[in-house]
């Protein structure tokens, strides 16, 4: 691994894993790779949806069918545990979007760290960051659109008024309404940045324990070392893979269930 | 890795990405799933109903199998009694007709010893007309012929 920066000292390595392919200054930058690869991704979803839609069967569902049936229940079950029967209607696609979208971005992870990058400076690409959820943009955007949900749904279901009492009256009654502002603004901020930072944070530092990894043979520069550290690379990349498999399917899983559970919280009326 | 217009682009993706989901994976694979659930709980609540039509059906068949069983004892006893009947009648009608020839054959009987008695009174008056003939060795007028065969007649 590794070969095609080994010039560079191991922060420089790690820095170049860690810098966006990206047009634009300041404020307009513009992730190229970020966007690129979750477009991809989300095509790949599309793709395989209308796949499975064409040869959808009531009676003999098929493999793809099945699974893509499991998923969905899965989901429904997650939205009827928090919602009862009274979702709305946009609560299951959201949902299944995060799953299924979110899941692939963090897949990406699991590619060798090398691999990609390594295949766009061959092309002529200089930096190259192939996993969109170690970008704080992308979820950060996702956590600001379920944001948005809870407070539409929050003034749909409480009223306006209700919204603005939640803020004025909500933890500690109505003689403290300065501290009950700050204290429910605090809570409600809380929401979308916890859920943000969550995801990014996990596929960030997975990302970077790779590239740690990777730079057990980067210094290596005599075969007696890279014969000791080789096999040891080798382990603890298969180790950390396994691990890892299943923190970016739970941080998937997490990240769906917050939202329903953050719209859902939105549909109950208080009782303050 | 701060925040830029990325994350705008990145909004927009997520908004397409949760509408092309539900146009292409989620509305109609739950449409469907729907109409199987509503089929499979159609097809429960209709073999039910045929259970019951069918419990209904055997009551009226064994209600059926029972009337036509009653039926069909009525019809042997009728049968049983209007043999007997017939017998009956053929016993009298055989009955009559024996007493019929018996009697007719006595009136035959009857007729036979009347005629064999008549031929045997003339018989009688002519031997007993020769024999006194005989006797007397003379003529008897028809006065006395007539009065010793009539005596004799009555005699008899």
């Amino acid at each position: 691994m590794a070969t095609e920066n080994a010039g560079g000292s191991p922060v420089e390595y790690i820095q170049h894993h860690l810098t966006n392919l990206s047009v634009g200054e300041g404020f307009w930058t513009l992730n190229i790779d970020t966007i690129f690869f979750s477009v991809l991704l989300g095509a790949l979803i599309v793709f395989v949806a209308m796949r499975i839609g064409r040869g959808l069967r009531a009676e003999t569902p098929n493999g793809l069918q099945n699974a893509a049936e499991g998923i969905l229940e899965f989901v429904d079950e997650q939205i009827r545990d928090s919602f009862g029967s009274r979702a709305p209607k946009i609560i299951a696609p959201l949902a299944l979007t995060i799953l299924l979208w979110v899941w692939l971005m963090n897949f990406m992870d699991l590619i060798p760290v090398d691999l990609l990058p390594a295949i766009a400076s061959g092309l002529g690409v200089e930096y190259l960051k192939v996993v969109p959820t170690t970008d704080l943009n992308t979820t950060l955007a996702m956590a600001l659109f379920v944001f948005a949900l809870t407070i539409y749904y929050s003034i749909k279901v409480k009223g306006l008024g209700g919204y603005i009492k939640m803020f004025l009256f909500h933890p500690f009654g109505k003689f403290l309404i300065p501290i009950n502002i700050v204290m429910t603004t605090i809570d409600e901020l809380a929401k979308p940045i916890s859920l943000a930072l969550r995801l990014f944070g996990n596929m960030f530092a997975g990302e970077l324990v790779f590239l740690l990894i990777a730079l057990l043979t980067l210094g290596a520069s005599t075969s007696a070392s890279l014969l000791i550290w080789f096999p040891l690379q080798v382990v603890l990349d298969m180790a950390w893979i396994a691990f890892h498999i299943l923190v970016i399917t739970l941080q998937a899983f997490i990240f769906m269930v917050l939202t329903i559970v953050y719209i859902g919280m939105a549909h109950t009326l208080d009782d303050h | 890795m701060s925040i830029s217009i990325t994350l705008l682009a990145q909004l927009i993706a997520f908004v397409l990405m949760v509408w092309l989901v539900n146009k292409y994976l989620w509305a109609p694979l739950s449409a469907l799933m729907e109409a199987r659930r509503k089929k499979i709980a159609d097809g429960l609540s209709a073999s039910e109903r045929g259970k019951h039509e069918l419990k209904l059906a055997q009551e009226r068949s064994t209600e059926l199998l029972r009337e036509a069983k009653d039926k069909a004892n009525d019809i042997i006893a009728q049968a049983n009694s209007r043999s007997n009947q017939i017998l009956e009648e053929a016993r009298n009608n055989a009955k009559t007709e024996a007493e019929r020839v018996v009697a007719q054959a006595n009136a035959e009987i009857d007729r036979e010893v009347n005629r064999a008695k008549e031929e045997l009174r003339t018989q009688v008056a002519d031997v007993a007309a020769t024999g006194a003939e005989r006797i007397l060795k003379r003529e008897v007028t028809d006065k006395d012929h007539a009065s010793a065969i009539s005596d004799l007649i009555a005699r008899i």
